[in-house]
């Protein structure tokens, strides 16, 4: 019986943002856009591994960044893949610390026989976002692949921002304070309840949204406290505060009674054994804080809509080093980082 | 959901954690093991991270309680010969990857056989009603699961459907691991689901015969701590009994019209538990009189065929049958988180979640949490 390697092909495990896809990077894109020094002076390179790059211009940054989007379905509750196109892009300009968008820019492939209607339904949702957060698209491409070429739709998005600070998802203290802007796993939760047909009566919605002016309050508020930033998408907030932890070389001791999910979420979680905390967000960051900016932090973002549900969930250490430990109340336990791709338990 | 808050309260939780400590340390001997059969139990330790809390002299054991970790390689063997000669095979999820004597389902799958995932006999019985193809459920797990599949058998299946059954029935494992030479367990943990079909009064000729106590548990983590406390005050009294800590699901004689159905159609027979030993009266296959929905004998069965691959160097270093057995831990074996993970397992105990060795690597094994606490 021939048996494949490990690792001779590309699994979907490898795009779903867990310990695969990070492995994946750092084998193969990692080694070809290596640059010499590995840490250029005045950029902020793939290396990082960061939510965008950067360039030192002048006395700013320039900071980039780009993301292709693709979801199925295409439409779910509370958002679309063109809402996601432009929010996902937005935000990770946002947890870069640039959170005033000079422009996007939208590459659409798409499959032939795609229905127009739909097509317009999703530009339609991008030029809406844009005007929520005040971002403009600057330039753009269309390609048409052949049915079954392609699922659909996917839509890449760039976007450039400037600022005079860069946040990075590395500057991490002990003592610091982590932040969540608002209840986690909407977004994942309600897009595996719809594409795996679990019929449940419950009202998920995704979380979708640009959310560079609750970051920009947040920002004011600090007044420099904010050492990091990260917005949990795929893998959730236990694959972002990982990566925050071993990058910033401490450990992290999140309180489970302290994170905000919603009561949906919350039994779904149950129903299917997946944790909220692996769970994707779209419209959420975790914010790492001086432990004396906090209460500022949380009240700039509790004054807007978006952070109504900002909560203080977790306290840096100095020991256990880039270990997440979540204390349940009843003892506390390790968060291994997710591997792939979740799947509701089958029994 | 209320239901289950009132069984996570942290404050009780803490009271109960004292009272743990309290009787562990007046057993007299030390470490007081303990042993729980059930999956479930393990996830729910893991996921409350109970065990940083435990006394450091009681041992909570995880012993063979994954249904799918203790089927047999000669099982699986049967379900992959059956797919590669063009059988449609329908099984539970983790069923798919647990490797054979020369690999699994989803390598069949690989090669072309038709492998679905159920996540109950319903969808294959609606499976087999929308094909005209011969499809066979491989039946697998306790009698939690096997009273649904016995349910589906006395309601009649389509005709193109048989039952491979692999079903196992837990109480005379529990018998196999209080003989084992080795064994250090002084009590068991006997799983609530389970008992809710079975009744609790069936553990009473064992606690007779052994000497052990056993208590019924439910799930969410105050059922497991109390339980716990009353097992370790019963070892610490040396009492023979079978207390019920379960009772708003759990009966003396359990769900009557469940067994009379699961005894209808099976019957018990001795066979082996992959990595633990034979187990009489272990196997629950189908009655005689069910042979016309058999897969065992509608088919024939060619699994030597399978045996001329010799098992891999990897496979000979698992331990699979040890951490079962509860006289090792997943941290014992060499290959754990190393060669063997849960994207590509070398033994069942990494496949399935309701194995000790995958749950253990889901919630990042266990180091040392004790005193760790949010400031928060």
């Amino acid at each position: 019986m021939s048996v494949v390697a490990s690792g001779d092909r590309i699994l979907l495990k490898h795009g779903s943002g867990g310990r695969a896809m990070r492995r994946l990077i750092e084998e193969s894109f990692l080694r070809a856009f290596a640059t010499e020094p590995e840490i250029p002076a005045g950029v902020i390179g793939v290396a990082a591994m960061d939510d965008g790059g950067a360039v030192h211009i002048g006395d700013r940054w320039l900071v980039m960044t780009t993301d292709s989007h693709v979801v199925q379905p295409l439409f779910f509750p509370g958002g679309d893949i063109g809402r996601l196109a432009v929010s996902g892009t937005v935000n990770d300009l946002a947890m870069m610390g640039a959170t005033d968008v000079l422009g996007l820019t939208c590459s659409v492939i798409i499959e032939d026989g795609f229905p127009r209607a739909d097509l317009e339904r999703v530009l339609e949702s991008m030029r809406r976002t844009c005007l929520e957060t005040s971002a403009i698209v600057l330039t753009g491409d269309t390609k048409v692949m052949g049915k079954g070429d392609i699922d659909g739709l996917v839509i890449n998005t760039t976007g450039v921002a400037l600022t005079s600070h860069v946040v990075r998802d590395r500057g991490l203290r002990p003592g610091d304070r982590i932040i969540v802007t608002g209840t986690i796993g909407d977004h994942g939760m309600a897009v595996m309840a719809m594409r795996h047909g679990l019929d449940l009566d419950a009202d998920l919605r995704s979380d979708v949204a640009p959310i560079n002016a609750l970051i920009r309050l947040a920002l004011n508020a600090a007044d420099g406290g904010i050492t990091a930033m990260k917005d949990p998408t795929r893998g959730g907030v236990a694959t972002a505060l990982h990566e925050m932890a071993a990058k910033s070389g401490v450990g992290i001791l999140v309180d489970e009674a302290s994170l905000p999910v919603r009561d949906a979420v919350r039994g779904v979680s149950e129903l299917v054994g997946i944790d909220p905390l692996l769970v994707a967000n779209e419209g959420k960051a975790l914010i790492g804080v001086r432990a004396e900016a906090a209460p500022r932090v949380l009240a700039a973002l509790r004054s807007h809509p978006l952070g109504a549900d900002a909560a203080v969930i977790g306290v840096c250490t100095d020991d256990r080093i880039g270990m997440l430990i979540l204390d349940t109340g009843f003892g506390c336990r390790l968060v291994a980082e997710p591997e792939g791709d979740l799947l509701p338990r089958i029994c | 959901m209320t239901n289950a808050l009132e069984f996570r309260d942290p404050h009780r939780a803490a009271d109960l954690n004292a009272a743990l400590a309290r009787a562990t340390a007046q057993v007299g001997h030390a470490p007081v093991s303990l042993m729980h059969v059930c999956g479930s139990h393990e996830q729910a330790i893991a996921k409350f991270g109970l065990r940083a809390t435990f006394p450091r002299d009681l041992n909570v054991i995880m012993g063979p309680g994954c249904p799918v970790c203790i089927t047999d390689q000669p099982e699986i063997d049967e379900a992959v010969a059956l797919a590669l000669k063009g059988v449609r095979v329908a099984t539970y999820g983790d069923m798919v990857r647990v490797p054979g004597t020369a690999g699994s389902l989803a390598d069949a799958q690989a090669r072309g056989a038709h492998v679905d995932t159920v996540y109950s006999v319903a969808q294959a019985i609606d499976l087999a009603r929308r094909t005209a193809e011969e499809v066979v459920f491989f039946a697998t797990g306790f009698e939690t699961t096997a009273v649904a599949t016995a349910a589906v058998i006395l309601a009649g299946l389509p005709g193109n459907l048989s039952i491979l059954s692999a079903h196992k029935y837990i109480p005379p494992v529990m018998e196999i691991v209080a003989e084992m030479p080795d064994t250090r367990v002084e009590g068991f943990l006997a799983a609530g689901h389970a008992a809710t079909i079975t009744g609790w009064g069936i553990f009473e000729p064992f606690v007779r015969r052994y000497g052990l106590p056993v208590v019924v548990a439910g799930f969410e983590p105050l059922d497991i701590l109390a339980a716990l406390v009353r097992l370790v005050e019963l070892v610490r009294g040396r009492e023979r009994a079978v207390v019920n800590m379960f009772p708003r699901c759990v009966t003396r004689d359990g769900n009557l019209n469940a067994q009379r159905q699961l005894w209808r159609v099976f019957r018990p027979i001795g066979g082996r538990w992959r990595g633990i030993a034979h187990v009489p009266n272990g196997n629950l296959r189908l009655r005689d009189e069910w042979a016309e929905v058999d897969a065992r004998r509608r088919f024939t069965i060619d699994v030597a065929s399978l045996w001329t691959q010799a098992p891999s160097t990897l496979v000979r270093q698992c331990i699979c049958g040890n951490i079962m057995a509860g006289i090792a831990s997943p941290g014992d074996c060499p290959l754990f988180a190393t060669e063997c993970v849960p994207d590509a397992p070398v033994g069942a105990c990494m496949v399935s979640s309701e194995g000790t060795c995958r749950i253990w690597h889901q919630y990042g094994g266990v180091p040392n949490l004790r005193g760790a606490a949010c400031p928060l």
